[in-house]
């Protein structure tokens, strides 16, 4: 099955609008598999409208909890915690110990050296996932709940969840979009991934930010291919991304105009494509075709990876 | 005072805000950048870096001569960062969160502490434009930045927080990570104003939604940040309405911010209509750090 991971390092590049556009694309050719792997702040169901047919509790992870009446205030717990999460002042009087769950990192050592066993370890339940249907086919997408953690664990979750239905419905193709940054919920989308698809923009960040992510993708051995969006907003940074690209051995998709075209599709809450043809639109569709027809090819260098210490 | 500029959704202008809030600060100030995955803010503000050093998370080392192989650490790690095969402990240290709880654990002292590299620290100075007395003045530049193929962010970012002196006086101005999971809370859990930064339209919008959902039991004061107004619909600015956030500034869509921003220019300063209005914005957010010392829970006041 071939996986695509539209990821960007840059939040705000347009990742979820071309990655709507491409599931429109594909449900004319075949249909594929549909992810929402950012977890965290997801937005494709605003484009795609989907129906949940399931939904699933994402349980993840322990907290730990003072029983104030076993707490004897020793201190234990306190001079163990590495998060800080062990705060003074859980009686009204002040006294005592409490646990901040926001700082609560779920290791436990308070719970197992706590000298009068004070310390209960609950289970977290984090968010809720979904198998939804679209009208450019199946959808796997999630929400966690806001300010909690694991969202790398639940991205795992959701791919697995995604692979084994798409293999069921004979869809040979996923489709993610991917959340910003580098960190684990990234890290998490790109494994298994055939192809990472980069979205950037001309700016000192979004080139910096395309960097890191294109780095992260031969660390891990993805092949990655990058499409520009805005580019008309500095053509000179657009052309240097482009040679860039090549000097790195990264795919160069092909450019996007800056377009309030894409903000009009959101409103109506549809994709770019379904909209009357833009030059926009256009260009996405091209980019589209030369993405299904990528040969399969190895990650750019696989030389030993080393992080530049400036990037 | 402590100033978080964060948001929900990535790419609605938080690096944008911060930049121009830390360039017209008319306070002792420090910019820090803790979007640690991505960080930006050195990219506008154009820094003098001084110092980087590499931040390290304390994980476990294996002496395989004392390891007795009872398994009590593998039993009791939380992340699976021990694992008994065999004749042999395993240890992923890529999966280890440095909580130590297997190194207090180990009954042979097998286990002690070494380092895995998280990422590096930076710091350095920048000018503003002018301070109280009319001058332009040095104010204190830092950053971290996550090693490429780390998965994990808030320890850097804890790291660096350690970092921000605690001088009564000077102001600190936070950007944060997007998002609204732990990265993003570990960036304002400590401030004493939140700044959400969003977009008027409906991606804008739902993430919104979600950092008002996760950051308001912070119980902190916190305003909106209205950036492109003008383009896409009015739902963000009904759902401040409704809900009691106050909109400190409208930052107006204009094709030329878009253009100084991709010079990596502070567009406060490239921009002369948007002076004023991150002016009125600063002002607004001193109100609101003023306003939150008189009420805030004593023992949580830092730099009062």
């Amino acid at each position: 099955m071939r996986e695509l991971v539209i990821i960007s390092g840059k939040g705000g590049t347009g990742k979820t609008s071309i990655t709507a556009a491409f599931a429109h694309l594909a449900s004319l050719q075949g249909g594929a598999m549909l992810c929402d792997l950012d977890v965290d702040a997801p937005d494709l169901h605003l484009l795609l409208s989907p129906e949940h047919n399931e939904e699933h509790a994402f349980r993840s992870g322990f907290e730990a909890v003072i029983d104030p009446a076993l707490c004897t205030g020793c201190g234990t717990c306190a001079e163990l915690c590495r998060f800080g999460a062990v705060r003074p002042g859980q009686g009204d009087d002040g006294t005592g110990w409490r646990i901040d769950a926001l700082r609560c990192e779920g290791c436990k050592v308070c719970v197992q050296f706590c000298p009068a066993q004070a310390i209960g370890f609950t289970e977290k339940h984090c968010g809720q996932w979904y198998a939804s249907g679209t009208r450019f086919g199946p959808m796997i997408h999630a929400q966690l709940f806001p300010g909690e953690e694991n969202s790398g664990r639940l991205v795992a979750l959701l791919k697995k969840e995604a692979r084994t239905r798409a293999e069921a419905l004979g869809l040979s193709l996923l489709l993610c979009d991917g959340a910003p940054g580098i960190g684990c919920p990234v890290i998490a989308s790109l494994s298994g991934a055939s192809q990472a698809v980069l979205v950037t923009e001309p700016t000192p960040s979004g080139r910096h930010d395309l960097e890191r992510v294109a780095d992260l993708c031969r660390h891990f051995r993805i092949p990655a291919a990058v499409i520009i969006n805005k580019s008309d907003l500095n053509l000179q940074n657009s052309a240097d991304i482009e040679q860039y690209c090549q000097e790195q051995g990264h795919t160069l998709l092909g450019r996007l105009p800056h377009d309030e075209v894409v903000v009009r599709a959101m409103v109506q809450a549809k994709c770019v494509t379904e909209l009357p043809a833009t030059p926009f639109s256009e260009a996405l569709r091209s980019i589209w075709e030369r993405i299904v027809h990528l040969e399969p090819k190895a990650a750019a260098r696989p030389v030993l990876f080393q992080p530049k210490p400036n990037a | 005072m402590i100033y978080a500029i964060a948001s929900g959704k990535g790419g609605t202008g938080k690096t944008t805000v911060t930049a121009s809030l830390a360039a017209l600060w008319d306070r002792p100030v420090i910019a820090v950048d803790l979007d640690v995955e991505e960080p930006n803010l050195h990219l506008f503000l154009h820094p003098e870096l001084t110092s980087e050093e590499s931040a390290c998370m304390e994980i476990p080392v294996l002496d395989a001569a004392r390891c007795t192989l009872c398994g009590e650490c593998a039993a009791f790690c939380q992340f699976k960062a021990l694992s008994v095969m065999g004749k042999t402990l395993l240890l992923f240290p890529e999966m280890c969160h440095g909580c130590g709880g297997c190194l207090a654990l180990c009954p042979e002292k097998a286990l002690s502490p070494g380092g895995r590299e998280l990422g590096q620290i930076v710091s350095g100075h920048f000018r503003t434009d002018h301070s109280s007395s009319g001058r332009a003045q040095d104010a204190g530049f830092l950053m971290g930045r996550l090693r490429v193929g780390e998965a994990m962010s808030p320890p850097l970012m804890r790291q660096v927080k350690a970092r921000l002196p605690q001088t009564p006086g000077t102001d600190i101005l936070i950007d944060s990570p997007p998002g609204v999971s732990c990265p993003a809370v570990n960036a304002v859990m400590d401030a004493d104003v939140i700044v959400l930064v969003t977009e008027p339209t409906p991606f804008g919008l739902h993430d919104f939604r979600l950092a008002v959902e996760a950051f308001r039991p912070l119980g902190k004061p916190m305003g909106a940040v209205v950036n492109r107004a003008g383009i896409g619909d009015m739902g963000v600015q009904d759902f401040c309405r409704a809900q009691g956030i106050p909109v400190w500034a409208e930052i107006p869509f204009n094709r030329a911010v878009a253009e100084a921003y991709s010079r990596g220019e502070v567009v406060a300063r490239a921009v002369p209509e948007l002076h004023a209005v991150l002016l009125a914005l600063m002002a607004r957010m001193q109100g609101a750090a003023a306003t939150s010392i008189s009420t805030a829970n004593p023992a949580e006041v830092r730099h009062a």
